[in-house]
């Protein structure tokens, strides 16, 4: 497999539909690990970077899994692969434009990938459709155990697992959930939203992570607190507390909207439907805002005719480097948005 | 709902004053709501947190000027705290122990007041690290259950303590 290979598929997480998928678009926890004698990444110079990018390539590569393992070396991608395997949440935004010997292992199935010299020196992540956030610990920390057999990882009596930042002490583990919520932000609900997830120490982000605004309705939900509390703590309150809680809020939301004032979310569903249909030029903010509309529209059975995989599918598709992939050359923003248009147009006409 | 100031994006921040009996109530979008400095900040950016943080010097380090205190550095990596506040990352495991006066209101502030590990633990490290972790644990969970008024699960617990003391 080579990076170029993965624009032609659909991330199979994306594709299936997981429990309570109707809010809940994904699941994902992350673990921070640094191995120990070595400097964090700030201080290590070149060579040091290369010994932990080898002798964790190693360790990863030899982690018994279902599926095929790939390193990909990232110092030496081009800047589209890079950007492509950053849409794909493969690796974050910083580990695709940082510097010096770096990489990333990646499973055939796209459920698990791990970075290597991203701010720290392991970053590995797993992956789910729906809310599954137990089934991704206890597929993580089958890795973790494994790679603690192969390598040994900074650790502090008091602290615990040590990370270049200490907002990732402890655990060094990062719980999170891609949501959907038309509802809460339709019956202006989202403030409500904000402020709970912030007094429970929870952070709220765009669907693109750390920095990114929150397009067409599309939060990511992570927790901030990571010492103190075990990882089971974390996990389960998060899957049995925190993600019920929400998805019961913006599933009584979708129904208030639609006995409130049905003929104006059903105008809104369609109307985006039918733009998405029809555009010659559409940004990819546009577009996020419409198929948002859409996939409220097929969940809430107004759209009767097209799978939910589609919509999620293209949600990887219409970004600037899967299409720049999918056009073999590099395009104009303008290019880029015609293509978009195209490709959105091909997937949701009607036979 | 529409927003008052700018009439074109959604209202997603409802304000109700009561002043002198009169309610007057203010529907405005995010944006606007920031400009006029109204929007709640759902977090509070990390740089911002440790140049607050890190310009107090601690009780501990109070007879010691600032600037010498941002000047210390880590005889391992070479880290500084200035070179931290600007960079937000540490340089290597060492620098917990080195900083840990300093770091500490941080940590404590952005991990809900906790300051010990009681997760997981790795398969090699020492027992006497692990027996600590455990009893870290336990005690923890001896408050709760005290708090909850749970006094059987204290009492197990608290046996528990014991035997591993």
């Amino acid at each position: 497999m080579n990076i170029r290979d993965l624009s032609k598929q659909p991330s199979p997480w994306l594709q299936e539909s997981g429990p309570a998928s109707d809010v809940v678009i994904s699941s994902r926890i992350r673990l921070a690990r640094n191995l120990a004698g070595y400097e964090f990444k700030p201080c290590l110079t070149p060579s040091r970077q290369q010994e932990v990018l080898d002798t964790l390539k190693t360790a990863l590569l030899s982690v018994p899994a279902d599926e095929p393992l790939f390193f990909f070396n990232i110092e030496e991608a081009s800047a589209l692969e890079r950007e492509l395997l950053a849409e794909r949440y493969l690796i974050s935004l910083p580990h695709a434009r940082g510097e010096g010997p770096r990489g990333v292992v990646i499973a055939q199935n796209e459920y698990f990938s791990a970075m290597i010299n991203e701010e720290d020196h392991l970053r590995m992540q797993v992956f789910a459709s729906g809310q599954q956030l137990e089934k991704c610990f206890e597929h993580i920390s089958r890795v973790d155990n494994h790679l603690e057999t192969k390598v040994q990882f900074a650790f502090h009596p008091r602290y615990g697992y040590l990370t270049a930042c200490p907002t990732n002490l402890g655990t060094g583990i990062r719980v999170s959930v891609m949501l959907h919520l038309p509802g809460l932000k339709m019956t202006g609900q989202t403030e409500k939203f904000f402020n709970a997830a912030r007094d429970c120490n929870l952070a709220v982000r765009g669907l693109f992570g750390e920095g990114s605004e929150a397009v067409g309705d599309f939060y990511q939900l992570s927790n901030q607190v990571t010492l103190g509390v075990t990882e089971q703590e974390i996990v389960q309150n998060f899957s049995r507390n925190i993600v019920p809680k929400i998805v019961e809020y913006e599933q009584v939301a979708r129904q208030r909207l639609f006995e409130d004032n049905p003929e104006a979310v059903e105008d809104k569903i369609h109307r985006s439907l039918a733009i998405l249909r029809s555009a010659r030029l559409i940004s990819s903010q546009e577009a996020l805002i419409l198929l948002s509309h859409v996939r409220l529209g097929i969940h809430t059975g107004r759209i009767p005719d097209i799978p939910i995989s589609k919509i999620n599918e293209l949600f990887l598709h219409i970004q600037p480097a899967h299409l720049q992939m999918q056009a073999g050359r590099t395009l104009s923003p303008d290019h880029r948005d015609i293509l978009r248009a195209q490709i959105i147009r091909t997937a949701l006409c009607p036979n | 709902m529409l927003c008052q100031s700018c009439k074109t994006q959604t209202a997603t921040i409802h304000l109700t004053e009561i002043t002198n009996g009169h309610r007057v109530e203010t529907h405005l979008c995010q944006a606007c709501a920031q400009k006029q400095g109204l929007a709640i900040q759902t977090q509070i950016p990390l740089n911002e947190l440790l140049s607050t943080l890190l310009s107090v010097p601690p009780e501990a380090a109070a007879g010691t000027p600032p600037s010498l205190q941002e000047q210390k550095a880590c005889p391992s990596c070479g880290m500084t705290l200035q070179r931290f506040s600007k960079e937000t990352l540490l340089g290597c495991p060492q620098d917990y122990d080195v900083f840990e006066k300093n770091l500490l209101p941080l940590i404590l502030r952005t991990q809900n007041d906790r300051s010990e590990h009681c997760g997981k633990v790795p398969a090699d490290a020492g027992r006497v690290q692990e027996k600590q972790m455990r009893l870290a644990q336990l005690r923890r969970k001896l408050e709760e259950a005290v708090r909850r008024e749970q006094y059987e699960t204290a009492a197990r617990l608290r046996d528990e303590i014991r035997k591993l003391q």
